[in-house]
C-alpha cells in the first residue's frame, strides 16, 4: 500500500517547465524546459511547451538535479516490518527527495546470501525509488566466516558491510578486502572499537559527565578508522567509512587519501547540525551510534566535506518503534530517521549558511554515492534516463513527524523550521510529487 | 517562598535560595523527630509511591519514615516484587500508578534520567531518589544539612569529595549543591574514575589525597565498589586504600578538626578505616537522622508547602 497522498504517476509524457537545470558533472546550469517521455529525457531546451500534450509541471523557482542517493539506510524488512518495510522506506525516500537508496543488511534474518539479496530486489520492483542491497561481510554478522560475496554481487549487492557492528577481527577484515576486491565491491565499514565503546550511550565529554550517562569516547571510532585504513592500504582494498562522526577520523582519512589509499567516507546530517549538548533532556531521539559529538568534531566534519575528505552525505536512516524509543535513555535502541529531513537540513544548515555550495550538495548526495558504489550514471542529458530530484531551495517548512511516510517517528528534528526541500522525484518512469 | 518546580530531579540548575529553603525547612522539621509522638498531619490525604528499581535499604527506609512522619499514605514497590519482571515498561508502570491517583512518585532507578523521563509522562510530582550515575539530590541535601549543622555555614567552606567520582551520583549532586551554596569543592580519586572535563562542573581536581588533606576541612568519602576492579578501573583494594583511603594514620597526622561524611554503606578498611568512621570527626550517623528531615522537607515543599515549616500543626493523631 502506497502512502495515501503520495501517488506515483506513470509518465509517458512529462514537461518540467522553466526550472533551473543543474548538473555539475556536465557543467550544466541553465533555466530550461525538460521533456521526458518513456522514462527518458527526450529534450532539454527553451519553449518546449508549444504543442505539448501531457503532464506539465511549472518548475519556476525550482532546481532540477540528478536524483539524490542515500547510500546508508536501514529498512527493517525482513524481520521488523512494524518499524519499516521496503515499500514504506522507499516512499519515505521519495518524499525526502531520494531516487535511489542503499539498504544495510542487518535485518532479521541478515542479508547474507543470494536468496536474501534477491528478496530485497524483488520486493522493490515497481517502486519509484531504486533499492540497492548491501550484503553482509560475514555470515549472520558474526565476524567468523565470509559470505558468498561472488554470488551476492552477481545477484545485485552493491557493497558489503556488517554495519551496526564492526568486523572485530583484523584478520577477517583483511580477508574481506581481498575477497570483495575480486568483484570490485567496496567494504562499507562501521568503525568502532567495542572494547572502548562498550556500555556507552552517548559521546564521552562534558555532557556525559553532567548527565551521568556512560560515554562512548571519540577514540572508539578513530582507533577503528586507523586500523581499517591500514588494512585497506595493505590489501589495496576499497574502503568506505560509514557515518564519520569525529575530527580525528576526518584527519586520518584526509591523510590516507593523500597517500593514495582507496578510501571514501560519508557523514550524516545529524552530526553536522547537532552536538552532544542535545542529549541534555535525555530524549532517546538523539541517541544513535556513533553518538552526537562535540562542537569541535562538528566543525571538523564541515571542513572535511568542504575539502573533499568526506565524499558523501548519507542519513543512516534507522527506524525504531515508539514503544522501544519511548523509554529511559539507556534502554532505548540506537538510531534515528533521516530520509525525510536530510535535504531540508543540508539546505538550511549547509547551502543557505554558505557552508557548502549547491554544486557540493549535489556532489555529496547524488554524484559521489553513485561513483563509490558503481551505480548507473544519472546525468541530465538528452537520451539519458530521467533520474531527477526536484528541489525548491527557498521553501520554508516545519518538520512534522506525524506527516512522515516512514512507519516510524524517531526523529530529533520534529518541529524544526527548515528552508529548502524536495518537491518530488522522477525515476523508474514514475513521477512522485509531494503534496 | 516556594520551589519553582513541582519535581526534584536534581540539584543542577537549582538556585541557592531554593537549596537554602529546603535546608531551613528541614532544620525546622527535624524537631518533630524528637517529639514523644513524632508525627504531624501535614500530608494527610496525600499519596506517595516509592518506586525502587534498584536495591536500597537506607534511602527507602528514610523516605518511608519521612512519609509516615508527615502522615502521608505511602506504598513501596521494589523491582523484584513488581511487574518489572514481567517486562512492563517504565512508562506503563508509571501510568498505572498514576491511574491510582498518586500525588508524588519517589523513584530510584539504575538508568540516568529515568526520573526526568517519568516527570514528562506523569502529572504527579517526581522525586529522584538516585538515578544511575546521574544525581541523588536528597543525599546531597542531607550532606549539606549535616555540614551546615556542624560548621554553621556552607559558604566559603572547602569540601573534598574522595573516591569514584565517575560512577557517583552522590558526587554529582554534591558538586552542584555545594558550589551553588558557595562552597569550594575539590574532587580526588584515581584518574580512571574521574569523569572527562570534570573541572567544568566548577570543581578543582586534587591529584593526590595529601593535597586534599592539606586544604579541605570537610571530606565526603565515597564507597568504592569491587566490581570496578573487575572491570579494570583500578588494580586492587589494597592499592586503593594506600593511595586514596581515609586511613587512621592520615587523619592522625592532620592534628586538626575535620568533618567526615560517607553516604554509606561503608567498606570499613577500604575507603575509610573503622577508627575514622567512628571518630569524633565523623558525622555519619547525623547524616542518617538528617536524611529523614530533608526528605520530609522535600515532600512538604513539593506538595505546595511555603516557606519555613513552623511546626505549628500540633494536632498529632
Amino acid at each position: 500500500m502506497a502512502s495515501p497522498d503520495l501517488r506515483p504517476v506513470r509518465i509517458d509524457a512529462l514537461l518540467l517547465a522553466g526550472g533551473r537545470v543543474f548538473d555539475p558533472r556536465l557543467r550544466l546550469d541553465e533555466t530550461a524546459d525538460l521533456l521526458i517521455g518513456r522514462g527518458k529525457i527526450q529534450k532539454i531546451g527553451k519553449n518546449l511547451s508549444r504543442g505539448f500534450r501531457g503532464k506539465r509541471i511549472d518548475c519556476a523557482g525550482w532546481i532540477l538535479v540528478p536524483g539524490f542517493v542515500d547510500m546508508h539506510v536501514h529498512l527493517r524488512e525482513p524481520g521488523r516490518e512494524d518499524e519499516e518495510t521496503i515499500e514504506t522506506g522507499a516512499y519515505a525516500a521519495a518524499a525526502g527527495g531520494f531516487t535511489e537508496i542503499v539498504c544495510m543488511p542487518n535485518t532479521q534474518p541478515v542479508i547474507d546470501d543470494r536468496s536474501r539479496v534477491e528478496f530485497i530486489r524483488e520486493r522493490s520492483q515497481g517502486l519509484p525509488v531504486s533499492v540497492h542491497p548491501v550484503a553482509a561481510v560475514t555470515k549472520g554478522l558474526k565476524g567468523e566466516e565470509l559470505t558468498e560475496m561472488g554470488d551476492c554481487a552477481e545477484a545485485g549487492a552493491v557493497g558489503f558491510s556488517d554495519d551496526g557492528r564492526p568486523v572485530e577481527k583484523a584478520a577477517m577484515l583483511r580477508r574481506a578486502f581481498e575477497y570483495a576486491g575480486m568483484f570490485n565491491r567496496p567494504i562499507l565499514s562501521h568503525c568502532e572499537d567495542t572494547s572502548l565503546s562498550e556500555g556507552g550511550a552517548m559521546h564521552e565529554g562534558y555532557a556525559s559527565t553532567l548527565l551521568g550517562l556512560k560515554g562512548i569516547p571519540s577514540i572508539s571510532e578513530s582507533v577503528a578508522v586507523a586500523r581499517d585504513l591500514m588494512i585497506a592500504e595493505f590489501t589495496a582494498g576499497q574502503l568506505h567509512v560509514a557515518h564519520v562522526s569525529t575530527a580525528a577520523s576526518v584527519r586520518l582519512i584526509r591523510e590516507a587519501k593523500t597517500r593514495g589509499v582507496r578510501v571514501t567516507a560519508e557523514t550524516c546530517p545529524h552530526y553536522l547540525v547537532l552536538t552532544d549538548d542535545a542529549v541534555r533532556g535525555y530524549d532517546p531521539n538523539v541517541k544513535m551510534n556513533p553518538p552526537l559529538r562535540s562542537e569541535a568534531d562538528r566543525e571538523a566534519l564541515w571542513e572535511g566535506l568542504k575539502d573533499g575528505t568526506l565524499d558523501a552525505v548519507a542519513t543512516d536512516h534507522a527506524p525504531h518503534s515508539s514503544e522501544e524509543k519511548d523509554s529511559e535513555f539507556d534502554a532505548a535502541p540506537f538510531g534515528i530517521l533521516g530520509l525525510e529531513t536530510a535535504v531540508g537540513l543540508m539546505f538550511t544548515h549547509g547551502v543557505h549558511r554558505k557552508r557548502m555550495t549547491l554544486r557540493e550538495l549535489v556532489l555529496k548526495m547524488a554524484v559521489n554515492p553513485r561513483k563509490i558504489l558503481s551505480l548507473r550514471d544519472a546525468r541530465i542529458r538528452e537520451g539519458g534516463e530521467a533520474n531527477l530530484t526536484l528541489l525548491q531551495p527557498d521553501l520554508a517548512w516545519t518538520v512534522d513527524r506525524e506527516a512522515f511516510r516512514s512507519k516510524s517517528r524517531n526523529t530529533p528534528f520534529h518541529g524544526w523550521a527548515l528552508k529548502g526541500r524536495s518537491m518530488g522525484i522522477v525515476h523508474n518512469g514514475q513521477l512522485v510529487l509531494n503534496p | 517562598m516556594q520551589l519553582k518546580s513541582r519535581h526534584l530531579l536534581g540539584l543542577e540548575g537549582m538556585t541557592r535560595d531554593e537549596i537554602l529553603l529546603i535546608l531551613d525547612t528541614a532544620a525546622s522539621l527535624k524537631s518533630i523527630l524528637d517529639r514523644p509522638i513524632p508525627k504531624v498531619p501535614t500530608l494527610r490525604g496525600k499519596t506517595v509511591v516509592n518506586l525502587f528499581y534498584e536495591p536500597s535499604t537506607r534511602t527507602r527506609f528514610s523516605f518511608e519514615l519521612a512519609e509516615k512522619r508527615l502522615s502521608a499514605d505511602s506504598i513501596s514497590f521494589s523491582a523484584s516484587g513488581s511487574s518489572v519482571a514481567k517486562g512492563e515498561t517504565l512508562k506503563d508502570t508509571a501510568r498505572n500508578i498514576e491511574a491510582m491517583k498518586v500525588d508524588t512518585v519517589v523513584i530510584r532507578h539504575s538508568a540516568a534520567g529515568a526520573p526526568y523521563f517519568l516527570s514528562n509522562c506523569l502529572a504527579s510530582s517526581v522525586v529522584n531518589a538516585g538515578d544511575g550515575t546521574h544525581e541523588h539530590p536528597t543525599q546531597a541535601l542531607l550532606d549539606m544539612m549535616t555540614i551546615r549543622e556542624k560548621l554553621g555555614r556552607l559558604e566559603g567552606l572547602k569540601v573534598a569529595i574522595l573516591g569514584d567520582i565517575l560512577h557517583s551520583r552522590v558526587a554529582r549532586s554534591n558538586i552542584h549543591g555545594l558550589t551553588t551554596a558557595g562552597a569550594a569543592v575539590g574532587v580526588c580519586g584515581p584518574a580512571t574514575l574521574m569523569p572527562l572535563e570534570v573541572e567544568r562542573l566548577g570543581v578543582r581536581v586534587y591529584r593526590r589525597i595529601e593535597e586534599a588533606l592539606e586544604e579541605a576541612e570537610v571530606f565526603i568519602i565515597l564507597r568504592i565498589q569491587l566490581e570496578r576492579q573487575k572491570k579494570g578501573l583500578f588494580p586492587s583494594l589494597r592499592e586503593y586504600r594506600a593511595m586514596f583511603g581515609m586511613t587512621r594514620e592520615r587523619v592522625d597526622r592532620l592534628k586538626r578538626e575535620i568533618t567526615i561524611l560517607h553516604p554509606g554503606p561503608i567498606n570499613r578498611g577500604v575507603e575509610m578505616d573503622s577508627e575514622v568512621a567512628d571518630s569524633r570527626h565523623s558525622v555519619i550517623l547525623d547524616q542518617v537522622t538528617n536524611g529523614v528531615a530533608v526528605r520530609m522537607a522535600v515532600l512538604y515543599l513539593l506538595s505546595g508547602g511555603r516557606g519555613k515549616f513552623e511546626g505549628e500543626e500540633h494536632g498529632q493523631s
